[in-house]
């Protein structure tokens, strides 16, 4: 049987990790037509390629469906409990960095940090008649942080896209997303908030605690952990 | 290992016994409209319970306790005074042990009586106590309303005051709170730079969203009012944190809460009435050196109880949660009564968890 290695099926995260395995001598490709998921592997036996959206990357490691899988550890610690119990961090692929943070417009000059952020949830409550609107998809990361740092009086709505713009739509008051660079927020009129930072990420390769692996699977996993030079633990 | 077929049949019987003591047995429905209870608790509700929808009818969660809904019944029809009680499946979602439960049964006595607030407090005690004639519990109490006394006394703003009161459940931000009222967190430099600043609006760029610029103008104001504000007493904040780590049997904390009291005489009267409770207790025949009383009791998991809160906890099974809990929640009655308000206090037992422990003896 062959060791599955789950990788997101396109675009710069795809291409950038399979850059990333090819430095270490392990070549990657998407084969057949630009249409279909089909996907080769050179440079070792026994590793077989998945190509899969980013998002269901969590759900197949969790499963046990994949050995291995890359994807940014926002989306691990979003979509599974406990995470930790469920897949391991063998390296962080150095690129697809991004923070999770907490950003409202830049007009709120009275807004810096979350405590101004908890105040005025209250007052807007009282004004409007409705809890103050977050947009985000990271609904469990941002409840939760929200919860810990005693933040009351907001609500979450859901965003799974052109989050930085549902302020100015009024379909949020402020917005909680991902950001590299932090230019589209910007170009929107939005800041981040001081100690709005809930997660950093970035691509990362994680090994599934769930998956099984048979005795020449076993082996296969070794040489390639070997190949990534990656500090290994009793697997 | 306990059949769910005596984990019923226990329900029954505690109803029964509820029931006996004059209790109106009562049924509510499993879905209950989000809405209420996102009003209530805000969005931390949504990590605690089942959310489902349907397009007619919008977002529904399943029953996360009876309280809600025996309340707005009572609200909305009940006779004064009244005494309810129920047994079925509440759903708690679990997100990070997943060997809690996330149904199970709950078996609740609530009680709605102007009269005597006390002697209801101590009837609710008692009940759930009889229910565990024979277990080795431990017993522990609180009073929200002590704490709530104490934040009204200070000697400091209104808007202080409310922004203290509104996070008594949440202790962490309670405490960054009190931190800055009393100077000993450094005030942010971007709040500094904008009580400063000429025209706070010169780099705001365009107004986006609904919140209005009017709506910033007040907040700046408030902001500046309180800025001006003397800062609180290093003794008001020493009293507090007396105050909210006091951890005793509840007659040494009658007693250390009285010597607080002298010195913060806003807690007099809330310590007056837990004294009556307690005499309340007595009469009804439980032993207050039995009791635990810990002023912070109740203060992480139970957002509407506002007086007298309890819980019943295994000492050999500190992995269990209580296999009790309950108290005052007159505020809920105030929020859920469209202008109306009764006294009310209840508690709820968990049959499961019960005969585990009685199995386990």
């Amino acid at each position: 049987m062959t060791v599955k290695l789950g990788v997101p099926s396109k675009g710069r995260l795809m291409e950038k990790t399979f850059d990333w395995f090819g430095r270490r001598g392990i070549g990657l490709r998407r084969t057949g037509s630009e249409r279909e998921y089909a996907a080769s592997v050179e440079g070792i036996d026994g590793l077989d390629l998945v190509l899969l959206s980013a998002g269901e990357i969590p759900r197949e490691l969790s499963a046990g469906r994949i050995h291995l899988g890359v994807t940014g550890n926002d989306l691990v610690q979003e979509k599974l409990a406990n995470w930790e119990q469920q897949a391991r961090v063998l390296t962080g692929l150095g690129f697809g960095e991004a923070n999770l943070i907490i950003a409202v417009p830049n007009a709120w000059v009275d807004v810096n940090t979350l405590e101004d952020l908890d105040a005025v949830s209250r007052a807007f409550r009282a004004v409007h008649g409705h809890r103050l609107r977050i947009a985000t998809k990271y609904h469990r990361l941002v409840r939760e942080f929200l919860r810990d740092q005693g933040v009351a009086d907001y609500q979450l709505v859901d965003s799974q896209g052109a989050t930085e713009g549902t302020v100015k739509n009024e379909t949020a008051e402020a917005v909680a997303d991902i950001t590299s660079t932090g230019e589209t927020l910007r170009a929107n009129h939005l800041k981040i908030l001081d100690d709005g930072l809930i997660l950093r990420s970035q691509a990362t390769l994680f090994k599934s605690r769930t998956a099984p692996l048979a005795g020449d699977e076993r082996e296969t996993m070794t040489a390639l952990i070997d190949r990534l030079e990656i500090d290994r633990e009793p697997l | 290992m306990v059949t769910r077929a005596e984990i019923l049949a226990e329900a029954a019987r505690l109803r029964a016994q509820f029931e006996a003591r004059g209790a109106q047995p009562v049924e509510t429905p499993v879905l209950q409209p989000a809405e209420t209870l996102l009003d209530l608790y805000g969005e931390d509700i949504r990590g605690r319970a089942y959310v489902t929808s349907d397009a007619l009818r919008g977002e529904q969660m399943l029953r996360p306790d009876f309280t809600v809904p025996v309340v707005q019944m009572h609200m909305e029809s009940g006779a004064e005074p009244a005494r309810y009680t129920y047994a079925g499946e509440v759903f708690r979602r679990q997100e990070a042990d997943a060997d809690r439960a996330n149904e199970y049964l709950q078996v609740g006595f609530e009680v709605f009586d102007r009269e005597n607030p006390a002697d209801a407090d101590a009837e609710i005690f008692s009940a759930i106590a009889e229910a565990f004639d024979g277990l080795d519990l431990r017993r522990a109490t609180g009073d929200i309303g002590i704490l709530t006394a104490a934040v009204a006394g200070l000697r400091t703003s209104e808007a202080r005051k409310c922004a203290l009161a509104r996070h008594i459940w949440h202790p962490r931000r309670f405490r960054a709170l009190m931190d800055r009222f009393s100077g000993r967190a450094p005030v942010p430099s971007s709040r500094r730079a904008l009580l400063e600043a000429e025209d706070p609006f010169a780099h705001a760029g365009p107004m986006i969203g609904l919140r209005s610029r009017t709506e910033i103008e007040d907040r700046i104001a408030a902001l500046r009012a309180d800025a001006s504000e003397p800062p609180l007493s290093a003794q008001e904040i020493d009293l507090i944190e007396a105050l909210l780590a006091t951890r005793e049997t509840l007659p040494f904390a009658l007693e250390h809460l009285r010597d607080l009291a002298v010195d913060l005489p806003s807690i007099s009267r809330a310590v007056e009435t837990m004294e009556i409770r307690m005499e309340a207790l007595a009469r009804r025949g439980i032993s207050l050196e039995t009791l635990d009383f810990e002023a912070s009791y109740g203060r992480t998991s139970m957002e509407y109880y506002d007086g007298f809160v309890f819980g019943f906890l295994a000492p050999l099974r500190p992995d269990l949660p209580p296999v009790a809990t309950g108290g005052r929640y007159d505020a809920l009655t105030r929020r859920l009564g469209n202008g109306q308000e009764i006294p009310a206090v209840g508690g709820v037992i968990r049959p499961g968890l019960k005969l585990e422990l009685e199995a386990e003896a």
